[in-house]
């Protein structure tokens, strides 16, 4: 994981992001997804920095940042898990497999495991309904799932650290 | 020259979550120099339950072939370009023969899907084959009066749950002053059980850039946003391909057709917040700030994107236009009942056996959409009630299900129509557990702008957890129904006004499951975890030892070859133990 405290380096791709934002109207949220994109997460150092830049009120930025689900203050686990916890999901068992993955994990909706492995996200809705109930674990989607099935497919992850 | 033979693999993200990209790399090399064999990216066909799917089209012939691992891709190709072997067994329907699933496709009437999985939503060259931008073209060639009238005599109304007449709000804003104006896309499809504008974007972008353009012209817009949500990266991409195609075409972009009328379109990803389905606060989102309703008046229509005149129509919507410019106002008016005419794309979903997404005329009763078409529930289950409208609808009871799907009758029912999310729900749903999950859902995503919907759906919420864990008294439904009433009365913006929708609903159909929750502590439907109990049948178990090792907490015990029991203070619900035992002596109960 990263350090707290920004690199040199950390602080020149920042510059460069800053840079594409000079001007223009409702840069927020594209500003906020760039320095997110570049650093896995928003490094309140990064969104105070932008705010100093644009002359912005810092306020405004963590404002923003702080309304959509999509944006994060702190660092991502190596794999990203998105259970879904839409209506058909929930009706075919998706809160008995949070229930299960947040024991096996030892984590909360929202946190990363000790080991930074897995970060366990609840989202509305991936849309693949014919499918419930559902997760994503980074790009890919894992249907019909059942709380064990769903500890396999993590197990399946948690193998391939090794080869990595 | 012999004929072609047209492989298709749908693509879209259910099929590739289904394990279709394997099967298109299968096929891919199998096809590879054969003459007149031609492979086919193609978006979602909509029978997303017999996922992964393979259509095969020769001589204006269609075989549809579902559940197709590369294996099957195999047979599937030996068999139509070699005549070896047979593949009957996975044919799911077909122009030419018998097929388990012609029956569900002759029931709808394909408008808005019109090209959804027929053709590859990543070539233009495609959707102009199939007749794409000729509307565009035509409306071109019509004053901007014109084209807003035939929207409106068509009868189309937003497909994005309001039901506004289109053609009315392209009127306001057409008739608003001010040169600059926006078309605005809502493709922010947040609703937890729908997917419909998902599939279209992914599988047919260029409708949708057809019908904003064809808006442009109308109103007098020069540019265009869609407003995306970021949990479709797919659909993004493909949006971002089709904008490249059609500027490329001369569709999109500076004096178009060379007529002089220039309209371009970005994508704007949404980044995760439910209230951006609302349009004020969609339109603050894309002014890259909180989205917070505001109130209105002033409509978009007067004051919109940066203060300008402006028309936010969702995908859907879009999608119907260039269809009604080519086929008529009359045409699409013949379908439909009253005030609701054309057709409508539901999702289907749940406890249903066929899920997957149906386009049908208006006016089609509830029960032949989810009997005749989805197959209604599985074996030995009893249909309970249909959920429309996600969050902000409601559920309708079996006993109602004559309804016909209309803007007006559904609304009676006390559900909405909604974006078309419909989720079905047998006699294993619960349907306190059911409003709770909604409550929960919009009291999470209220914005907080509006103390009743702040504060009251928290309320609300705090009684529905209290019912569902036993502890709720017979006064909580009374002030349920009165909180119900604040909160769609005290808030601004359509998310408080609907959220109390499932609440009343099912307290108006359902309250004997609120009474069995509240007077006998019990839970109908065995959902709710603090109201049911696993309980080991003495009788029946042959002490194998399963469940005690595939219990999670240990709370499980006994010898082995001996009866186990559950202890249930340790016991957390969560339901494994039942479908591993061998003799089936694990129940679920409920007092």
């Amino acid at each position: 994981m990263r350090p707290a405290h920004p690199t040199a380096d950390d602080r020149t791709a920042l510059a460069t992001i800053l840079a594409k934002y000079r001007d223009g109207r409702g840069i927020a949220i594209p500003l906020l997804a760039d320095i997110q994109r570049q650093f896995g997460y928003l490094p309140p150092w990064a969104v105070d920095e932008a705010a100093r830049a644009l002359d912005l009120p810092a306020a405004e930025l963590f404002g923003v940042a702080t309304f959509y689900s999509m944006f994060r203050l702190k660092p991502l686990g190596k794999h990203v898990i998105r259970l879904c916890r839409g209506t058909a999901c929930h009706v075919g068992g998706s809160l008995r497999i949070a229930e299960e993955l947040q024991r096996r994990l030892g984590v909360a909706e929202g946190d990363t495991t000790e080991d930074g492995l897995f970060t366990l996200q609840f989202v509305a809705c991936l849309g693949c309904c014919s499918l419930a109930p559902v997760m994503m674990v980074d790009g890919d989607v894992h249907g019909r799932l059942s709380p064990d099935k769903a500890v396999q497919v993590l197990e399946g992850y948690r193998a391939r650290k090794g080869e990595a | 020259m012999a004929q072609e033979t047209v492989f298709r693999v749908g693509l879209a993200s259910c099929g590739i979550a289904s394990g279709s990209a394997p099967v298109f790399e299968r096929l891919n090399s199998l096809l590879a120099g054969i003459p007149g064999a031609r492979l086919q990216r193609a978006g979602c066909v909509g029978l997303c339950f017999h996922e992964p799917l393979v259509e095969v089209e020769r001589d204006g012939a269609r075989y549809l072939y579902g559940e197709v691992s590369p294996e099957v891709a195999e047979r599937i190709v030996a068999f139509h370009l070699r005549g070896e072997g047979r593949v009957e067994d996975h044919l799911v329907a077909s122009t030419v023969q018998d097929a388990p699933e012609n029956g569900m496709l002759a029931r709808q009437v394909r408008i808005v899907l019109r090209n959804c999985g027929q053709i590859d939503p990543e070539r233009i060259e495609d959707y102009l084959d199939r007749g794409g931008y000729t509307a565009l073209r035509k409306a071109l060639g019509m004053k901007p009066e014109e084209v807003i009238a035939e929207v409106e005599r068509s009868g189309l109304r937003g497909r994005g749950g309001a039901g506004f007449p289109t053609g009315l709000k392209w009127k306001f804003t057409r008739a608003a002053p001010g040169d600059e104006k926006y078309v605005v896309c809502n493709a922010d499809e947040g609703d937890p059980g729908a997917f419909m504008d998902r599939s279209v974007l992914e599988g047919d972008p260029h409708s949708v850039l057809e019908g904003m353009a064809i808006a442009a012209w109308a109103v007098g817009a020069g540019e265009g946003v869609i407003y995306c949500r970021a949990e479709y990266p797919l659909a993004v991409r493909r949006l971002q391909i089709a904008i490249a195609q059609a500027r490329e075409a001369g569709y999109l972009g500076k004096d178009i057709l060379g007529t002089g009328f220039s309209f371009d379109v970005h994508v704007k990803e949404g980044a995760g917040a439910f209230v951006c389905g609302e349009e004020t606060a969609l339109l603050a989102s894309i002014e890259g700030r909180r989205g917070m309703p505001r109130p209105r008046p002033p409509f978009p229509a007067q004051k919109g994107l940066w203060g300008k005149p402006t028309v936010i129509n969702n995908v859907e919507t879009f999608a119907n236009v260039p269809w009604i410019l080519i086929h008529g106002a009359e045409a699409f008016a013949q379908h439909g009942i009253g005030r609701s005419r054309g057709t409508k794309v539901f999702a289907l979903a749940g406890k249903v056996r066929k899920g997957g997404l149906v386009e049908v005329p208006m006016g089609m009763p509830l029960r032949e959409l989810i009997l005749g078409i989805g197959g209604g529930v599985g074996e030995g289950r009893t249909l309970k009630a249909v959920q429309m409208g996600g969050p902000s609808g409601g559920c309708i009871p079996e006993p109602l299900l004559d309804t016909p799907v209309d803007y007006e009758s559904i609304t009676a029912t006390g559900a909405i129509m909604g974006s078309g999310g419909m989720v079905v729900l047998d006699d294993t749903s619960c349907m306190v557990d059911v409003a709770r999950f909604f409550l929960h859902f919009t009291q999470g995503e209220s914005c907080g702008k509006c103390p009743f919907c702040r504060i009251g759906t928290k309320r609300m919420l705090e009684i529905l957890e209290r019912i569902t864990r036993g502890e709720g008294e017979m006064e909580d439904l009374d002030r349920l129904a009165e909180l119900a009433v604040q909160v769609k009365d005290g808030s601004l913006c359509g998310l408080g006004q609907t959220a109390p929708n499932p609440v009343l609903t099912t307290l108006r159909y359902f309250r004997d499951e609120y009474e069995a929750h509240i007077r006998d502590k019990r839970c109908p439907a065995k959902v709710c975890s603090a109201l049911v109990h696993y309980r080991i049948d003495p009788e029946t178990c042959i002490g194998c030892t399963l469940c005690a090792r595939t219990c999670p907490v240990g709370a499980i015990s006994g010898e082995r070859r001996k009866t186990h029991v559950i202890d249930d203070g340790k016991c957390v619900r969560c339901g494994q133990c039942a479908p591993v035992c061998p003799v089936k002596a694990i129940s679920v109960e409920s007092p």
